[in-house]
């Protein structure tokens, strides 16, 4: 850390990881419906949890990104941040909408909060991912002007590097993404058309150029590598994301009222969309090889090289999996979406979320690195929720196979409730395996409360002695 | 090789594709915004279909089933219930919920209206009536 204004991110560091902790936790109530469906019901009817879990996830990813950019913008602008005080104001405004909306959705029924909120003036309510009331959108919405303000206010009075222009100009692209949620047709095929800009523009367009930006700096402050080199390798990557991922959007068009061309295009597009989470690999592998330093922060290298591996396993080979127009005509809306969702989610968000805490917050907390027994509690946290994470995916992936066998491709297809009995194994394996994912995200916060600094002298006797 | 493929080469690559994309993208769904209503009905968009609509959405229904296969995994596709079951079973079914069978999934009581569920069953019926390009694969969705 060199600017006393990046410490700003160290409230939404751990404001991200709260909110992280609590999605787990609904993801679990979550996961037991599935298998006792009046579990909490009716004080917690699934589909409470269901979105109180999806908006916990993006809220705390945008939590966390926002902290990122707050500490590397200043940093890559070799300048103190333009206003630390707005940043933290904006952190608890964004902090108590989140946990008001939550609250709401936990105590209020949903057609109540909307008409107790102005849904009738301005329908935006009822769509997945952007349940929340008008009131949490305006705020997102302000969150976020002020958030671009001091961004790039910062941006503008300091050095100009590739990072903050990709950095920076994702940001815009996120916001600007999100106003569509703003706009409903009435007409339900044009608003599923619309709701995929917000969606899908997210996830596979501009979220990974976030990804790209986030990852690229861990690296070149890890690995010492001629920033040329990273920049030119992130343009790269980059241009290969919009470039497939923009008519790529064209796989969620077939089936859902739009056009048949998109079938073709759709189908055409969305096969490139893996090559830049390859070219992601290849490039932080690269950038390991050329290292010039050995960075004591063994955690943080780890967790920098596991995104791009499993974003590469979640949204390239999962994504692949459903997203050819024939393969997807029986797979379309069944648990292979959910286990693609979870997988990429996580190898991607979550995991580029956890590296950017993982580099900064020993740096925040004045060392270098966390002492060899807290990072031994990250590293042991990253694998279970790692593995976790994969055996949910294919529990979920099995569930998938069971519907399209038994519903989607049959001669003689069983009803929605009967192939969900008939998948019931998996949904236990998904819960297991849920609170093992559980289990990880407790160590690995546990290695935050083991103090002390990263200990060269004593690290080198042990490793000779050895 | 490194010096022929310079970093103003690849970040012109990504402006120029991205831009040129976008516009490709923006002139398609202009395109298919002019289609739509013709493969919807959007002619049938009818004041009670859209107060059934509003039913639907401030329901959260999405939030457990699917519509054309987007929403939640937990309970059946609704984009066509409506010739799976019919109007007179799905109103009989909403106003029976939920069964309180124990371990069975559940699914709340919303308090509807007669006017409310004519409505909403009016929307579900102008939802099966959607060219989806032959999906779900079967009536069971
Ligand atoms: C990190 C990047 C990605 C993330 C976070 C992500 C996440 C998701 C999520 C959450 C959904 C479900 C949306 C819903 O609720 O209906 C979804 C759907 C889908 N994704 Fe991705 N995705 C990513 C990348 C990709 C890539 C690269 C591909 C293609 C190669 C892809 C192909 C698809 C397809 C085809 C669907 C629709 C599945 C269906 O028809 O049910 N995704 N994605
Ligand atoms: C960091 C880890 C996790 C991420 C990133 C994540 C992400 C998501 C996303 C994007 C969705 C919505 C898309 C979909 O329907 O699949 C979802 C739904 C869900 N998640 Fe998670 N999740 C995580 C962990 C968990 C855990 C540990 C459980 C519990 C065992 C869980 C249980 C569920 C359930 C039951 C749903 C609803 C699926 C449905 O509609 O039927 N999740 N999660
Ligand atoms: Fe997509």
């Amino acid at each position: 850390m060199k600017y006393q204004s990046q410490k700003v991110a160290i409230p939404y560091f751990i404001g991200a990881l709260t909110l992280f902790f609590g999605q787990i936790v609904f993801g679990l109530i979550a996961g037991f419906q599935y298998l006792d469906g009046s579990f909490l019901f009716p004080a917690l009817p699934f589909d409470v949890v269901r979105m109180s879990h999806t908006n916990l996830l993006i809220v705390w990813l945008l939590m966390s990104f926002m902290g990122a950019a707050y500490y590397i913008v200043p940093e890559e602008a070799q300048t103190e941040l333009y206003s630390p005080k707005l940043a933290l104001i904006t952190f608890w405004v964004f902090l108590t909408a989140a946990v008001l909306t939550i609250l709401s959705y936990l105590f209020i029924p949903y057609a109540h909060l909307a008409a107790l909120t102005g849904n009738a003036a301005l329908p935006t309510m009822g769509r997945g991912y952007l349940e929340q009331p008008l009131p949490t959108k305006v705020g997102i919405v302000l969150v976020a002007l002020s958030l671009l303000f001091n961004v790039t206010m910062t941006l503008i009075k300091g050095r100009k590097t590739t990072i903050n222009w990709i950095l920076v100009g994702s940001l815009w692209g996120l916001a600007l993404l999100f106003l569509p949620a703003f706009y409903f047709p009435e007409d339900t095929v044009k608003a599923s058309f619309a709701w995929w800009w917000v969606v899908h523009g997210w996830v596979e367009g501009d979220w990974e150029l976030i990804l790209g930006a986030l990852l690229g700096f861990i690296l070149i402050k890890m690995t010492g590598v001629d920033r040329e080199i990273v920049e030119k390798w992130l343009y790269i990557i980059v241009a290969m994301t919009l470039i497939s991922g923009i008519i790529g959007i064209g796989h969620h068009y077939y089936y859902t009222g739009a056009p048949a061309y998109w079938i073709w295009l759709g189908s055409i597009f969305s096969i490139l969309e893996p090559i830049p989470f390859m070219l992601l690999i290849a490039f932080s592998f690269k950038m390991l090889m050329q290292r010039r330093r050995e960075h004591p922060n063994k955690a943080a290298m780890l967790w920098a090289l596991g995104t791009p591996i499993m974003a590469f396993l979640g949204a390239g080979v999962w994504g692949l999996m459903i997203t050819l127009a024939p393969a997807q005509y029986y797979m379309h809306g069944t648990n292979f979406t959910a286990a693609h969702g979870h997988l990429a989610f996580f190898g991607a968000y979550v995991m580029i979320s956890l590296s950017i805490i993982s580099y900064a917050m020993p740096l925040l907390r004045g060392r270098l690195a966390n002492s060899a027994a807290a990072q031994r509690w990250e590293i042991t946290g990253f694998w279970v929720m790692v593995l976790s994470m994969l055996v949910i995916a294919l529990a979920l992936t099995g569930a998938g196979i069971v519907t399209v066998i038994l519903q989607r491709a049959a001669d003689h297809p069983m009803s929605f409730m009967q192939v969900e009995g008939k998948a019931r194994v998996f949904f236990w394996v998904r819960e297991v395996a849920g609170f093992s994912f559980f289990a990880g995200l407790l160590i690995y916060l546990r290695s935050f409360f083991i103090t002390g600094d990263y200990e060269y002298t004593s690290e080198i006797k042990q490793a000779l002695a050895r | 090789m490194q010096q022929v493929f310079t970093k103003a080469m690849a970040r012109n690559i990504f402006l120029g594709g991205s831009v040129f994309f976008l516009a490709i993208y923006v002139a398609l769904s202009i395109d298919t915004w002019h289609r739509i209503p013709e493969r919807d009905h959007a002619d049938k968009l009818t004041p009670a279909v859209l107060q059934g609509k509003y039913i639907f959405d401030t329901n959260n229904c999405i939030g457990c089933h699917t519509v054309n296969g987007e929403g939640a995994y937990f309970a059946p596709e609704l984009g066509n219930v409506y010739k799976r079951r019919g109007p007179a079973f799905i109103k009989a079914w909403i106003q029976a919920q939920p069964t309180g069978i124990p371990g069975r999934r559940q699914m709340p009581n919303f308090h509807l209206t007669q006017k409310q569920l004519d409505d909403l069953v009016l929307y579900l019926q102008w939802l099966s009536n959607i060219d989806t390009n032959n999906w779900p694969p079967n009536i069971q969705g």
